[in-house]
């Protein structure tokens, strides 16, 4: 037997259980309950525009803070002491061992009008605060379950980044901040790519942050989707249509995320 | 040692440890409310072990619990079974068709967990009417299955880019068979890769909840799924007990391990300066 | 790693046998999976049952009728009990998802108030035993809510703004709109349900969140001070909160009745009409009662129970003849209906 047939029971089971239900997923969306083709369900998008709107802007924001907080920590962590670094990271895979469920909704506990953060507020004097059941909940819901899928790839391709090369252009006379903007940075960006692709997916299409921290009022595609299929509205076929589009909107996404970034990376080569 | 790299100051400090504030915040909150003596989420009104006493027989939850249990081992092993056959013949493929392969392979990963349930779950149901089964265990299981494959694929693949071909081939001219390459140089080889995907399989399985919700039919719950059902109400305390002691064992582990690591390095360098 | 394994694989093959082996073993007369409202039994019932019957009970809840009416639709759920509402029984007679029971496996059904039989939604009542009954109103905190709260317009009232709750259901947030309108909340003018759209979209402004059994960790926190719910629910709060008032809004409200019913196809449908039975019992339906505070139909439990409450706690569950006859019971709408609840509902959660 040659090694490589040892993948062909993988690739039938790909066949059937990768391939094949995104088929189910396509052939839904193009049919109606009776299963005669059609493009109603697309055409009936239309309605949902804002909710589109809504998931892309939402998730968009907390991926930019997710860089513009996740970004420093990896390259604070990288500057450490390998035994720090090491500690470090453990402490902040550490959290996804609680479920996110369950840390969700302590945020709910924090954010709540009568909660941690308001009592505390109140306690040193402070006006409170009502950030619970608005977009803003939400947005904080996904930096805090995101944020270490930011932090890891950025800090896994910042350490392998030679050392030599800070020498070398120190010994030119580069300073802290070029060094960084000029070797650190452009190196660290495939990293910040698939910490880009890690949390934008899952924040685009979550739903459970925005039924715990948006209290019914903020509507994303993830809700959306559900609905359709377990919620209120049952309507598989309208449901498959919308997963369709947006999978195919996160895909033109990450498409253009990608074509940015090398474009970044050949100028900053030349 | 001849870095001149400085190491972050006062200031970087102060902020990785804000961020650290910020991640293990709400962490605190659910272990000191776990040992509140009412079911408030909010107002301390004293210490008790009660939830911890009262979680074990708490058949919902604890049923909950194994079902987790079962399914994080069952599917792990058997994708990491699986993604160890599937990767080493990727890797004994050519490019030209291991490279579409491992696109395909990498779809679970890359998409959204809601559209990988959505779309599992309409397949389950073809097949279901087809041939005659319900959602339930047996499809929760294979859902699970499906989405850890790609994971052990990707964990195992880089092991084997390192493996030294040579060391195939020269154990083959010495008269082994394949079979015996394969369980005497390949494996022990990539075994690290192994268990890595192994452990990540492991861990995603006990966490997922999106894909595990849209497969599991009416009557199985596992755990993240019983505590999507209680958010819907109000979570109760014993559902932070538990939480509390996977955390606070696997924190245990980690520390074990570290230290221990620390510990083997220590040795290493004493080692090396005697020389 | 290696360590790490054995570790966890010890602690998890350990703790099973150490908790399960206290236990006795059930199951040995096979299963009935029940699919219930959330907190809408007392689950130390089921251990009675087991004990009983030695069939194991499969527990699993839903949050409205309509994410019920999904699991059912989609298929494949392998559920042997569910427990809908009046209007979403009918839906599911008319589209064929439901079993016929046989009576000679539910006794107890004869102890069902004859009020709960044979109604609208099941007129030969073949389909459908009574579980539990009870009407919505609007539930408040008397510590923020000093005014007496006797209309629908409270919860359309601006100076709460923040503070009120909102049924996430499209049926129960029409169907009470439609009440303080004035209409039918089994209207099928489309004007009408414009119009209490628009009061809707006017209300969301100022709600605090979109909720179901939420709401009672809301109310009785004082994280939110009004919102309309199920009676029996009131009562359940009442215990953690002593502020909390129950109003029945002039304008007249909806009163459901919520019964058992058997899934078509269902694998256990023997021992689904034993639990049902079971259910019914007197003894099981007080015990149900004194948990959930809901109006049991079964006549000779509701009775008794009636001798143990006060007068106010009476009011509220039991649900006095003027009460209903100012109540409307859901009717099963026509599709078109249905389809424009659904797609007005999307729209104002958007």
């Amino acid at each position: 037997m040659k090694p490589k047939y040892l993948s062909i029971p993988y690739i039938v089971w790909m066949g059937i259980f990768v391939v094949a239900p995104i088929i189910f997923v396509v052939f839904y969306a193009f049919t109606t309950s009776e299963g005669v083709p059609t493009l109603q369900n697309f055409a009936a998008m239309g309605r949902f525009t804002s909710v589109f709107v809504r998931s892309f802007w939402l998730a968009l924001i907390s991926t930019v803070l997710c860089i513009l907080i996740g970004y420093p920590v990896a390259y604070i962590l990288s500057r450490e002491g390998l035994r720090l670094q090491r500690l470090m990271i453990m402490l902040i895979v550490l959290p996804m061992w609680m479920n996110f469920l369950l840390r969700t909704y302590a945020w709910m506990s924090i954010l709540e009008n009568t909660g941690l953060l308001n009592r505390f507020l109140s306690f040193i004097g402070l006006p409170t605060v009502n950030i619970i059941n608005t977009p803003t909940a939400v947005v904080i819901g996904m930096v805090y379950n995101f944020l270490p899928f930011m932090i890891l790839p950025i800090y896994s391709v910042i350490v392998k980044i030679d050392r030599s090369l800070f020498e070398a252009a120190q010994d030119l006379g580069a300073n802290t901040v070029s060094v960084f903007r000029n070797v650190v940075f452009p190196m660290s960006l495939p990293g910040v790519l698939s910490g880009i692709m890690m949390v934008f997916v899952p924040a685009v299409s979550t739903f459970v942050i925005t039924q715990l921290l948006g209290g019914g009022m903020v509507m994303m595609l993830g809700d959306l989707i559900e609905m359709q299929f377990l919620g209120t509205a049952y309507n598989p076929q309208l449901g498959s249509a919308i997963a369709l589009v947006m999978m195919l909107i996160v895909i033109a996404f990450m498409y253009v995320v990608n074509r940015f970034g090398q474009g970044e990376e050949k100028a900053v080569g030349a | 040692m001849s870095t001149s790299i400085k190491r972050p100051g006062f200031f970087g400090r102060s902020y990785t440890a804000l961020i650290l504030f910020f991640l293990y915040a709400p962490i605190f909150i659910l272990i000191i409310f776990s040992f509140n003596s009412t079911r408030s989420r909010t107002v301390w009104s004293g210490f008790t072990f009660d939830w911890y006493r009262s979680l074990f027989f708490d058949s919902s939850i604890m049923n909950a619990f194994y079902t987790t249990l079962i399914i994080a081992f069952i599917s792990a092993i058997v994708a990491t079974i699986a993604g160890t056959f599937a990767s080493i013949g990727f890797y004994n493929m050519k490019s030209r068709w291991r490279t579409p392969l491992m696109h395909i392979n990498n779809i679970p990963m890359m998409n959204a967990d809601i559209a990988t349930g959505v779309s599992l779950s309409l397949l389950f149901l073809s097949l279901g009417t087809v041939l005659r089964f319900n959602l339930g265990f047996g499809t929760l299981l294979l859902a699970h299955i499906i989405f850890n494959i790609p994971y052990v694929v990707l964990s195992i693949m880089p092991k084997l880019r390192q493996l030294d071909s040579n060391l195939v081939d020269a154990a083959c001219d010495l008269g082994c068979t394949w079979i015996k390459a394969f369980w005497k140089v390949i494996v022990p080889e990539i075994m690290p890769g192994i268990i890595n995907g192994l452990i990540i399989a492991f861990t995603l399985s006990i966490d997922d909840f999106v894909i595990s919700y849209f497969t599991a039919g009416g009557n199985v719950m596992t755990l993240p799924m019983q505590i999507f059902a209680m958010t819907r109400r109000r979570i109760s305390p014993e559902i932070n007990a538990l939480s509390t002691i996977l955390f606070l064992t696997v924190l245990a582990l980690l520390i074990v391990i570290n230290v221990r690591e620390v510990r083997q390095e220590d040795k290493q360098k004493k080692l090396k300066n005697r020389h | 790693m290696k360590r790490v394994m054995i570790v966890i694989i010890v602690f998890s093959l350990l703790l099973p046998t150490v908790l399960t082996g206290c236990g006795q073993r059930v199951g040995s007369n096979g299963v009935v999976n029940v699919h219930n409202w959330g907190e809408y039994i007392d689950e130390s019932i089921f251990r009675i049952f087991e004990r009983e019957t030695g069939i194991r009970v499969n527990y699993s809840t839903f949050e409205t009728n309509e994410a019920l009416y999904a699991l059912m639709r989609r298929g494949g759920a392998n559920i042997d009990v569910i427990i809908p509402s009046d209007y979403m029984i009918a839906r599911m007679i008319e589209e064929d998802m439901l079993e016929e029971l046989d009576f000679s496996n539910i006794p107890n059904f004869e102890l069902i108030d004859p009020r709960y039989k044979g109604l609208a939604y099941d007129p030969d009542n073949r389909f459908s035993v009574a579980y539990m009954t009870g009407t919505v109103g609007i539930i408040y905190n008397s510590s923020f809510i000093t005014d007496d709260i006797t209309s629908w317009n409270a919860l359309f009232d601006e100076r709460y703004a923040g503070q009120i709750l909102m049924f996430d259901n499209p049926r129960d947030a029409f169907g009470i709109t439609l009440k303080y309108l004035g209409y039918s909340l089994n209207t099928v003018n489309e004007d009408e349900i414009h119009e209490a759209f628009d009061l809707l979209v006017r209300q969301k402004p100022i709600l605090q969140a979109y909720v179901m059994d939420q709401i009672f960790d809301k109310l009785e926190g004082g994280e939110a001070w009004i919102g309309p719910y199920y009676a029996g629910d009131f009562l359940a709060m009442l215990e953690n909160n002593p502020d909390l008032r129950f109003a029945r809004p002039t304008e007249g409200t909806n009163f459901f009745v919520d019964a058992m019913c058997i899934p078509k196809d269902a694998a256990n449908k023997t021992n689904a009409e034993v639990f049902i039975n079971f259910m019914t019992r007197t003894d099981i339906a007080m015990m149900n009662m004194a948990y959930i505070f809901y109006a049991s139909a079964n006549q000779e439990a509701a009775a008794m129970f009636a001798a143990e409450i006060s007068a106010e706690e009476y009011a509220v569950m039991f649900a006095s003849s003027e009460v209903i006859a100012n109540s409307e019971v859901y009717s099963h709408l026509p599709r078109h209906i249905l389809e424009l609840y659904d797609r007005l509902w999307v729209e104002l959660k958007r």
